[in-house]
């Protein structure tokens, strides 16, 4: 049994999309000019340039760069504040927004990921914002759409606005990235989080050391980024640290793990007593959502070093400059 | 197979590579009556031959035969059949295949080894089947290896799945023994490789892909090559091997004088992990791409005569199940047509392995693995089954021109060198570049 091939669907969308993938191989065609797939193909001057934006974006007053510009969040998979961000970032701009999700659309009767594409860049999408469970869904995406696409998160690989949202909090509190010292803590093996983080605060300059059992830092991921480093130990991972970014420990990933739960907080929890090992000035940072007394303590989620809240206050704005990018108006 | 021809055909001028008779000279060869008639040196065969084949700057070699390809049918002839298949092969130099039985049913009774090799298949070059060795290759029940043999099977395998009970994988060997047939084995620990489109390393993590370790190949080639040592007689051979440590079981076997053998694809030989590059499913295959550790291993025992043979894996798929998420796309490459051209590439030209050791792996190694009798080699009387090639000629290889009815290639747009100019089965011309 074969599902319908492309070529019948083109026959049946005659005016999009514009530029086919070639016949010979798709795979070939190279995302479209404002597409953000992950931080890791990108250069540093590009992430200034978004972080800039970003800076001067004001979610209250903006200016509506978008305005008539349809945008579809597809979301193959649940969340909260980056969808809500990216929506708040869209309308602020004055995007048309619709949100396409996996339930309840054509997606649960088996349409392919490159269908569903065509049929949203059909009915007129001018950019898909998507979150996909499946690593490079993204990309393979890009590789057969006409219009930007901006991951959301991909599986365990990036979520680059996550990454960009944060350095974009970290320098509302420090002079440059430059010379920082980073940690990130807790189960970076299945954290696209992470994975986008590492990319771009090394590209400035940052040191930055992971933490976490084996089973959560593989000696494997120091060769993610050059200079990482790996360690078993939170006392040595905090020691001097500027910046703790802390990770949601998955609790149904631990199952059949060799560490538990109780071991896990015993050994790597996050607490007021760790945080005087750090600088003074640290910052505390988690992707969320938080779970008050696994991965830290509720005086450290609430303590002055927090800048979880801020993470998010932050999102919107750093989002508004991505899709500003875009749809070519980052002016 | 292909029916005796009455016509003779003398291969004039060209310089014959046939290991398995230490022949590397210039030499004239007649074909008569789908057999070797006459080999001699240039100008010495009296016999005019009905036709003439100018074989001026070409190798003559005999005709290669690959262990290990997917033809699809029965049961998925959207993705290939046996005809197109066998063309494909054609166009590679193969003048015999030796199918894998993980088709829709599964090739585990002597009815389907029958129908497979029923000239109404159309088949273009020899398709020796391999059956499965349990019964739908559920890896419980052993089939009847000894009906299978009858029929025409030339070895039993569960191909795409692993023989995982020790028990099940010992009495297969020790019936195997008893038969004196080969038991083929797909090396994969499959208790630690669920969901893990991609060989386990600094790629996988980046890409932020679950990873196959290198090691649940190498554990169950242990324990095979293990067996084989325990069971007089037995024949192991491992399919598509890919890691460093599977290599040194398999060392150890060959020293130990069991009756172990190996065969390595042309993709693991020219492409690592890393070339994976971003999400693409064309460089999707089980066993995965290794790391460029794994790679040198392999190339040195593709040297050194550790490997038996060189055999493509070619395992088309439709453009719908590949062009889909990574993680849910289709293992497997096609793979008969640049065989050779990556031999010759990677492993003449860029690691100096000599042309006779190439022709080995593709001839009289892999017709020995199998017992593939008067095959392999050009002696006199043997089968009239001939490849003949041009180790010089640059050309670029092209998916989308592929006789193979999928375009699932990694290699689309190489430029290579090396290719064939003709694929002579049963003395029959059954492919001649154009």
């Amino acid at each position: 049994m074969q599902p319908p091939s492309t070529p019948a669907y083109h026959a049946a969308f005659p005016v999009y999309p514009k530029n086919k993938p070639s016949k010979n191989n798709p795979a070939k065609n190279h995302p479209v000019r404002g597409s953000l797939l992950g931080i890791e193909h990108l250069e540093a001057y590009e992430i200034l340039a978004l972080l800039q934006l970003a800076r001067r974006m004001n979610p209250v007053k903006a200016r509506p760069l978008l305005r008539n510009k349809r945008i579809v969040f597809l979301f193959y998979e649940a969340s909260t504040r980056t969808r809500t961000s990216f929506e708040f970032a869209a309308k602020s701009l004055g995007a048309i927004t619709t949100l396409v999700h996996a339930s309840g659309s054509s997606i649960e009767k088996g349409e392919s990921i490159i269908d569903t594409g065509y049929t949203l860049r059909a009915v007129g999408a001018d950019c898909i914002v998507m979150r996909h469970p499946s690593a490079g869904a993204p990309h393979l995406m890009a590789r057969h759409l006409d219009i930007p696409i901006i991951n959301a998160g991909d599986g365990m690989h990036e979520h680059p606005s996550q990454a960009l949202l944060d350095a974009f909090t970290i320098l509302k509190h420090k002079k440059s990235l430059k010379g920082l010292q980073a940690t990130i803590i807790g189960d970076v093996f299945h954290s696209r989080v992470a994975r986008s983080a590492c990319h771009l605060l090394t590209k400035f300059g940052v040191k930055i050391t992971l933490c976490g059992p084996p089973e959560f830092v593989p000696e494997v991921a120091a060769t993610l980024v050059p200079g990482l480093r790996v360690t078993r130990h939170l006392e040595d991972a905090i020691r001097g640290t500027d910046v703790i970014m802390l990770l949601r420990v998955q609790t149904e990933r631990l199952a059949g793990q060799k560490i538990s739960l109780q071991d896990y907080v015993s050994r790597y929890q996050m607490t007021a007593a760790h945080l005087k090992l750090a600088r003074r000035d640290a910052l505390v940072m988690h992707p969320g959502p938080i779970i008050r007394g696994l991965e830290l303590t509720a005086d450290v989620a609430d303590g002055p070093q927090s800048v979880i809240v801020d993470e998010v206050h932050n999102g919107v704005p750093m989002r508004m400059a991505i899709l500003a990018r875009a749809l070519g108006r980052a002016k | 197979m292909t029916p005796p021809e009455q016509k003779s055909l003398l291969i004039k001028g060209g310089h014959l590579i046939d290991p398995a008779s230490k022949i590397d000279a210039p030499m004239d060869i007649l074909l008569r009556d789908g057999r070797v008639a006459e080999i001699a040196a240039p100008n010495k065969i009296r016999a005019g031959g009905d036709e003439k084949f100018d074989a001026r700057g070409l190798i003559v070699a005999p005709g290669f035969i690959d262990l290990h390809v997917h033809l699809r049918e029965p049961g998925q002839g959207y993705k290939e059949t046996i005809a197109t298949g066998t063309a494909a092969a054609a166009a590679g130099g193969f003048t015999s295949v030796c199918t894998m039985p993980n088709t829709a049913p599964v090739v585990d009774s002597a009815d389907w080894v029958e129908w497979l090799r029923s000239p109404e298949r159309k088949a273009l070059v020899n398709v020796f089947p391999i059956a499965a060795a349990t019964r739908a290759s559920r890896g419980t029940t052993l089939t009847d290896f000894a009906a299978l043999r009858r029929a025409g099977a030339v070895a039993v395998t569960d191909d795409g799945k692993p023989i995982l009970q020790d028990e099940i994988m010992r009495s297969a060997l020790q019936l195997g023994a008893e038969l004196n047939f080969p038991v083929v084995q797909h090396a994969e620990d499959t208790r630690l490789t669920e969901n893990c489109p991609m060989h386990a390393g600094p790629t996988s993590f980046r890409l932020g892909l679950r990873g196959q370790p290198a090691s649940a190949e190498a554990a169950i080639v242990d324990r095979d090559v293990s067996l084989a040592q325990q069971i007089h007689e037995s024949r192991l051979h491992v399919a598509h091997l890919s890691t460093s440590d599977a290599l040194r079981a398999v060392r150890r076997g060959k020293r130990a004088r069991a009756r172990v053998s190996c065969e390595v694809t042309p993709h693991h030989f020219t492409l690592i992990d890393e070339n994976v590059g971003d999400y693409d499913t064309n460089f999707k295959m089980n066993p995965p791409l290794r790391s460029a550790a794994d790679r040198e291993a392999i190339l040195v025992a593709l040297a050194d005569g550790t490997v038996d043979a060189i055999a493509t894996d070619h395992a088309p798929h439709a453009a719908h199940e590949k062009q889909v998420e990574f993680e849910r796309a289709s293992f497997g490459i096609t793979g008969l047509e640049t065989a050779l051209a990556l031999a010759i590439t990677k492993l003449h030209r860029e690691h100096r392995i000599p042309l006779a050791r190439i022709v080995e792996l593709f001839t009289s190694g892999p017709a020995h693995v199998f017992d593939l009798r008067g095959r392999g080699s050009l002696a006199k009387g043997n089968h009239a089954d001939v490849t003949i090639f041009d180790p010089k000629k640059r050309w670029t290889f092209e998916a989308a021109r592929s006789r193979s009815l999928s375009r699932n290639s990694p290699f689309d747009a190489w430029q290579l060198m090396g290719k064939v100019v003709a694929t002579i089965v049963g003395g029959r011309v059954v492919y001649r570049a154009d």
